[in-house]
Parts: C-alpha cells; sequence; structure tokens
C-alpha cells in the first residue's frame, strides 16, 4: 500500500523580532490512506504549526523546508494557486473553534457553497443538494432548514458537525482535525469524535488528529506521533505507545494522564460530623432576561439556577460539575454576589447576603476569593503582578503601610511558587501556568476561608494542570480553606474533591460523596456523563466505542 | 529590587526608545515656547501696520522675516499670535472632550442597564443639535469670545469618545480580572479608573491625535464664517484662509501659516503612534532593569 502523505525532514521556522524560533525540528512521518493518525503534544510542541505548514497556511514571519509528498506530489513551497487545488479539495480541514472558525455573517448554506464553488463546476441546485446531503451525513436534524441558518443559531456540537460538513463536501483524501473537540463538552466530543469515524469509514479517506488529551487518541488513532519541543519523541502503533511506551516523554504523559484518569483514587473523607457549615444555599434560582423580539413582546426569561439547594462544609472540597450551559459558574458568581439571584438565599459564614448592606458585604467578601478559567483574561494587562496583587489588601486594608503591604504581597508571590522578580512582570511576559499561580496569590491575599476555582485548571496543559493541582491542595491544607471546584473535567473532580454536586440545565442532578458519585452513580445523567470521558486505555475505548456502534444499530433498525 | 514601575513611567520609557515620537515632541515644545516668547524678538505689534512694507516679501534687511500681509502687518508676529490660538484650541479643548468623554462613557457602559440607556439617550439629543446652530446661539446669548469656542468644540466632541469608549467598556466589562477586582471589594470608581480606563488608553491615544488636528481645523472654519477669532487677533486657520485669497501675489502668507499647521498636525500623528505603543505594555521590550 502507498502511503497518502509522506513529510520528510520537516522544519519549520518563526523569525520574530529578529530572533529565530524553531517550531517543528527535522519531523519525519508517514500516513497511510485510511488510517488515523494522532499527534499528540502540550501547547508549544509544534503539532499544530506541523499542519500548518503542510498546509501551506503558516503566518508570514512562518517559514517551512524540508518534504511533504500528498499524493505522490510535492506540495511544501508550492505557490498559493497551486495550493488551493488541494486545500479544501483533497485536504479538508477541521479547526478547534467552532464559533470563530464559522463567519457569523454568513449562513451556513452560502458558507458550504462557497467551498463547491471553487472547487467544482456544479450548478447551483446541484450545489444545495450536494451540501443538504453531506449536513443529512453528519446527522444534522432538519438540514433542509439548516442551510439557511447562521452558526449563531447552533450549538457547539452542531457547529462542529457544520465544519466536518464542509471539510467533507469535496470528499478530501485527507481530514486534519487540530483539535476539534477541545472547546466542547464530553458527551458531545464523544459524538463529535465518533462522527469523524464514521465518515472516515464512509469516505474512505484518512485523517490526521491532533491533541492535547491522550484519551481522545486512545479513542480514536490507530497510529500516534509523540512530539515535544517541535521534537518528535516517538512514533508507534496505538497499543504499543499506550501498552509498551519507548521514549521517557510518553511514559511521562500517560502517567500524568493516568494519575487525574481512571486509576485515580477518590480521596478518602475524614469529615467530622461537627464541622460547621460555612455555605448554605436554599432555593436558589437565577433567571436573566432574553433580549425581546419586539419592544411589545412579552419579556422571556433565560433559568440559569434553578432553585439549587445545598451546603457546603467546612474544610472539604465541593466538586461541581456539569456541561457548559448547565449553570455551574451562573452558581460561583451567585455566591460571590457578582451576580444577584432572583429567588432564594444563601448564607455565608452565618450571614445572609441578601440582607448585607455595602460595607458589611465587604467584610464578607474578605472571607471568599475567586480563582477564574482564563489565566490571560483574569489578570488586568496594564497592571503589573505586583499592582495586581496589592489591589485587595489596599481595598481590604486601606490603612495598611506600604512596606507590609510590599512584605505580604512578596509572601504571597513565594507561597504559589514563583520568585519575587515576577512582581514587576506584566501578565503578557508570564506563560499561563505562572498567570494562574498570580490569580491563585490574589485570591489569598485577603486571606479568605472558601475559595471558589471556576474551571481554574480547564485551560492549562496536562503538566501544568497537574501542578497547579498540587498547588491548590497544598495551600488549601496549609490555610484549612474550604473550596466548591467548579470543572467539566470529571476526572480531576474525581481525583481531589470531597463531595461532587452534578448539574443539568440549572438543576442539581445528583450529589453525594465523590466515591459513590463515581463508582455507583444512580442517575442516567451521571453515568452517561462518566461514560463518555475518554480515557487513556486503547482497550476500553474500542470496547466502549463497539458497544455505541451497536446501540446506534439497534436504534436504527 | 524594583518592581514599582507605574503605567506612565514604563510608558514614558517605552516612548524614549521611539525616535519619531521624541522628535515630534520636542518640535512641539519647540514650537510651544515659539509662540509664547516668539512675538517679543520681533519689534512690530501684532495689528501694527508698516506703511512702507504693504505685501512685502520676507526679508531680513526689513525685520519681516516672513514678510507682511496685504495691510502691512508683520507675517511672523500674526503666525505667532496665530499659533497661540490654534494650539491652545487644539490642546485644550481636546482635552477637555476626551477627560469628558472618557469618563462619562466608562461609567455609562461599566454601570449598564437604566443608567447607561439614559446616559446614552443624553449623548443622542446632543448629537442631534446641528453644530453651527449651537455656535451661533452660543454667541447670540453670550457675546464673541475665544471661551466660546472652546466650549463649542468641546461640547461636541466629547461626544464621540464617550460612544467609542462606551463600546470598548461593554467589552471589556466582561473580561476575568474585572470580575476578579469586585471580588476583591474594590469599588466601582476605582474599577473604572484602575481597571478600565487604562485598557482604554490605546483607543483614546489614538482617537486624540486624529482629534487635535480636527480641532484646529475646525476653529479655522469657524473663524472663516465669522465666529471664531475675529481681527485683529488671529488663528492658524484664518491666516491659512487669508493667505490662500492672495496665493497669486504674496505666496508667502500661505506658506508660512500653512507651515506652521502642517507640521503640527505631523508631530500630533507620530506623538500618538508612539504613546499607543508604549502605553501598551505587549509592545515593548523589556530594559534589564
Amino acid at each position: 500500500m502507498t502511503n497518502l502523505l509522506i513529510t520528510q525532514n520537516l522544519c519549520v521556522d518563526f523569525t520574530s523580532r529578529g530572533e529565530k524560533i524553531q517550531a517543528v525540528k527535522n519531523l519525519s512521518f508517514f500516513l497511510e490512506h485510511n488510517q488515523v493518525l494522532g499527534i499528540v503534544g502540550e501547547s508549544g510542541s509544534g503539532k499544530s504549526q506541523t499542519v500548518l505548514s503542510i498546509m501551506g497556511l503558516l503566518e508570514s514571519n512562518g517559514k517551512a523546508t524540508g518534504s511533504v509528498v500528498f499524493d505522490n506530489k510535492e506540495i511544501l513551497g508550492l505557490d498559493n494557486k497551486e495550493l488551493n487545488k488541494i486545500r479544501g479539495k483533497k485536504i479538508g480541514m477541521v479547526f478547534q473553534d467552532p464559533m470563530s472558525s464559522l463567519n457569523p455573517y454568513i449562513s451556513i448554506g452560502a458558507q458550504m457553497s462557497g467551498v463547491l464553488f471553487n472547487h467544482t463546476s456544479l450548478s447551483k441546485t446541484e450545489t444545495k443538494e450536494a451540501c443538504i446531503e453531506m449536513l443529512d451525513a453528519v446527522k444534522i436534524p432538519n438540514p433542509q432548514q439548516r442551510f439557511d441558518s447562521y452558526s449563531f443559531e447552533l450549538s457547539g456540537g452542531m457547529r462542529q458537525r457544520v465544519m466536518i460538513a464542509s471539510a467533507l463536501l469535496t470528499k478530501p483524501k485527507l481530514l486534519i482535525a487540530d483539535e476539534p473537540t477541545t472547546a466542547l463538552d464530553v458527551t458531545v466530543q464523544e459524538q463529535i469524535l465518533d462522527l469523524i469515524l464514521e465518515m472516515k469509514e464512509r469516505f474512505s479517506m484518512s485523517v490526521i488528529l491532533i491533541t492535547h488529551d491522550l484519551g481522545v487518541v486512545a479513542r480514536s488513532c490507530e497510529k500516534v506521533l509523540v512530539l515535544k519541543d517541535g521534537l518528535e519523541q516517538e512514533t508507534g502503533e496505538l497499543n504499543q505507545i499506550f501498552y509498551n511506551p519507548r521514549a521517557a516523554y510518553t511514559r511521562e504523559l500517560l502517567s500524568k494522564s493516568k494519575e487525574i484518569g481512571e486509576d485515580a483514587k477518590p480521596r478518602e473523607i475524614k469529615r467530622n460530623k461537627v464541622n460547621s457549615v460555612t455555605t448554605k444555599i436554599k432555593n436558589l434560582t437565577v433567571c436573566f432576561p432574553v433580549p425581546k423580539q419586539t419592544f411589545f413582546s412579552k419579556q422571556n426569561y433565560l433559568v440559569a439556577v434553578d432553585d439549587v439547594s445545598l451546603d457546603v462544609y467546612e474544610g472539604e472540597i465541593l466538586g461541581v460539575v456539569g456541561e457548559s450551559g448547565s449553570g455551574k459558574s451562573t452558581l460561583a458568581k451567585n455566591i460571590l454576589r457578582l451576580v444577584q439571584p432572583t429567588k432564594g438565599k444563601i448564607e455565608l459564614f452565618g450571614e445572609t447576603l441578601s440582607l448585607l448592606d455595602k460595607k458589611q458585604m465587604k467584610k464578607t467578601r474578605k472571607k471568599m476569593q475567586v480563582v477564574f478559567q482564563d489565566p490571560f483574561s483574569s489578570l488586568n494587562p496594564r497592571m503589573t503582578v505586583f499592582e495586581t496583587l496589592s489591589e485587595p489588601l489596599n481595598s481590604f486594608y486601606p490603612g495598611m503601610n506600604r512596606d507590609s503591604v510590599e512584605k505580604d504581597v512578596q509572601a504571597a508571590i513565594l507561597e504559589v511558587g514563583l520568585g519575587v522578580e515576577f512582581l514587576g512582570r506584566y501578565p503578557h511576559e508570564l506563560s499561563g501556568g505562572q498567570c494562574q499561580r498570580v490569580a491563585i496569590a490574589r485570591a489569598l491575599m485577603p486571606r479568605p476561608q472558601l475559595l471558589i476555582c471556576d474551571e481554574a485548571v480547564s485551560a492549562l496543559d496536562a503538566s501544568i494542570r497537574a501542578e497547579i493541582i498540587e498547588l491548590l491542595l497544598g495551600i488549601k491544607q496549609k490555610r484549612k480553606l474550604t473550596m466548591i471546584f467548579i470543572a467539566h473535567d470529571l476526572a480531576v473532580v474525581k481525583k481531589i474533591c470531597d463531595r461532587v454536586i452534578v448539574m443539568k440545565k440549572g438543576k442539581v442532578v445528583e450529589s453525594g460523596d465523590t466515591k459513590d458519585v463515581f463508582y455507583s452513580p444512580k442517575e442516567a445523567y451521571t453515568k452517561k456523563l462518566l461514560e463518555s470521558v475518554p480515557v487513556p486505555d486503547p482497550d476500553l475505548e474500542h470496547e466502549k466505542y463497539n458497544k455505541r456502534r451497536l446501540a446506534r444499530q439497534a436504534k436504527n433498525l | 529590587m524594583k518592581n514599582e514601575s507605574s503605567l506612565l513611567l514604563d510608558a514614558w520609557g517605552a516612548l524614549k526608545q521611539n525616535k519619531a515620537a521624541l522628535f515630534s515632541f520636542a518640535t512641539m515644545v519647540t514650537m510651544v515656547f515659539l509662540v509664547i516668547f516668539g512675538p517679543m524678538l520681533s519689534p512690530f505689534m501684532v495689528d501694527q501696520t508698516d506703511w512702507y512694507q504693504l505685501s512685502a516679501k520676507p526679508s531680513f534687511a526689513s525685520g519681516h522675516i516672513f514678510g507682511t500681509d496685504d495691510l502691512g502687518r508683520d507675517l511672523f508676529v500674526r503666525v505667532m499670535y496665530g499659533g497661540r490660538i490654534s494650539l491652545m484650541v487644539g490642546l485644550v479643548a481636546t482635552l477637555v472632550s476626551v477627560i469628558i468623554g472618557v469618563s462619562y462613557g466608562a461609567v455609562s457602559g461599566y454601570i449598564g442597564g437604566k443608567v447607561d440607556a439614559i446616559m446614552m439617550r443624553a449623548v443622542d439629543v446632543l448629537y442631534a443639535m446641528p453644530f453651527l446652530f449651537f455656535v451661533i446661539l452660543l454667541m447670540v446669548f453670550f457675546g464673541r469670545s475665544i471661551l466660546l469656542i472652546f466650549i463649542a468644540i468641546g461640547a461636541v466632541n466629547w461626544l464621540d469618545i464617550a460612544r467609542i469608549v462606551r463600546g470598548q467598556t461593554l467589552n471589556l466589562k466582561g473580561k476575568e480580572f474585572v470580575d476578579a477586582a469586585r471580588a476583591g471589594g474594590v469599588s466601582t470608581t476605582k474599577i473604572v479608573f484602575r481597571h478600565i480606563v487604562p485598557n482604554l488608553l490605546g483607543l483614546v491615544v489614538v482617537y486624540v491625535a486624529l482629534t487635535v488636528p480636527q480641532v484646529i481645523l475646525v476653529e479655522s472654519f469657524l473663524s472663516f464664517l465669522g465666529l471664531g477669532v475675529q481681527e485683529p487677533m488671529t488663528s492658524w486657520g484664518a491666516l491659512v484662509n487669508q493667505g490662500a485669497k492672495q496665493m497669486e501675489t504674496s505666496p508667502w502668507m500661505l506658506v508660512f501659516p500653512g507651515l506652521f499647521l502642517a507640521t503640527t498636525l505631523f508631530c500630533f500623528n507620530f506623538i500618538g503612534d508612539g504613546l499607543r505603543d508604549a502605553l501598551d505594555p505587549k509592545d515593548r521590550t523589556r530594559q534589564n532593569d
């Protein structure tokens, strides 16, 4: 069998401000027909740059050298005109963020037709038929109507289906998917990955799947390429990589993902009965007004949190899990009083939040702090780390003199594992992990008792994620904090939380000790959620995949 | 250890690296000194007619280094006097409108809801007022004075800035660092002026660099209509106007004030560009400190 894609000594260099950065170093690999290759690595490993260079889509300051032979033709260094005959026609591509890769001003149908218009000579009606057929193939309900809708009218999973459909329109021989499911919920991720595999069989094409998640690789790939800092670490068959890894880095990645994956034992709970309740939420309901259609139409409301009651005990870590839109972040913002509840009440440390005046509220704020998801947007880009850290001190303790502020800030930055030399820096000079450490330090400045982590580790790479979790656990122990840990990543929750609540569409579906929820879930929704988490174990994943396929077939019959 | 680097200090450090901006800045400072002290160096008064030198060419011998106009008044002194008015209008009116516009827009956008709706409708109402009608009305009620020009221009210009700033604020408001600041007990005023406004600076500075020249031109337009500064006082705009009429017979009447006006506009554009880059921490490379 001949190879569809052969890459030899591929190097990608970037020149930025006179500095030369090597993103990909001497990479060689090949891809057979009808094969799924997974490229795994953390951010900055050059995995995206590899495929972008193959597609000729590098930024203008990037340069690729070496050789890429696609379908017996050298494609590296071709001019745009030649490349456009291959791009979109013979190689389709799906990107990570389905929100920004679809143009919100053009209907889905028009966008998809554009692809066919460029590459084929079909008539208008034929084009439309082909598009609708493809939308149907990727299992979009009512493809006739969807043809005319816009990207913002679809959910994230639907958008990704549309992206896949438009990539497949020209029946390409190779589909490149760059982190296609990273922005999606686990249940949707499962569907999309299954869809990609199904499409691969149906149109007999090859797939390159780029991801940082070994679970995704185990689920869908046949061959794996492990990258680190632009260097190839290991290439091999799926089972060899997972059960018999040769490179040290592969072993490291595997052990890290297992550490917070299936093998992780839930923590034993050492809760005393006497532990007091720090936060008590009773029948909390939050509604947001939906923009009116016309001036006179009735005001509609979106119920984000629906009649939620829960207690948080002192010293525990409470995990809140759920898909996006389940209201878990809104719940956190309510406890922090960044959003006002519509109904119900929240008691914090024995005080009802809604009854507090401004001054008392500020006192209570001191006791609860928050760490947000996005490390870059949670720090003010125009403030140095020192300014960011000293701000809560200045607001909570206005009388503090400069020396003690400086001392506290230095102590805080050391506590989160950074040096004092970081204090004069701006956020853009820090990495994602460092930014998150600063955000944690800021949250600790007023010495809170309750720390809310709203997806605090979701945006980080696996190895950095593990470090940040260690840091959080260490601080929690030392300061005897109570934590509310919001995440869509079930593995992390399983590892660190004492108790878990599962939310769906604003309601609490299930709650209980972590062990109970994870090993003997009562609700069907929880079971489904747990099942859809990809684990880095190919055999287990294949078993699950076959089960799903049988279920689908049974349903179709 | 040095970690007390404030935004402005850092910005100044970065601005010093930018040759074009620094040169423009120096030119502007020189120009300001020149228009203040320049007339003292000349033996002529701004409204003094030299009966023997009507429409005279520039010459060192007669002392009229920029020549004279058709009424025999020394052009050098007149350009200096005109510069005082033009620069003052340009800088003061812009500064006032920026301060009002940024504060108004940031507060409106940040607080949102009903307050925002009321504040922005007020802006809409002011927008609807025809500019010339507004100026004439002011003149009729309060009589003609240079102060009224400031008020008239400032009153119209801050509306644009307020709108742009409000839009940008809505965008910034959703950022997590603002939520973090609220959770950190920071008061609304402080959030607006410490977190929102500094992040708007890049936008505002570019806008200012465009507004200063625009304001200088608006003033000359008002003067042309007889609503601005009146003889014997003058401004660059007014001088260029007069010069344009006599371009064929005495071109120096157009060249000199035009040169000063053009230089100022260029300088402001370079300074604006430089400031925008300097105020953005992302765009500067760290010096070893």
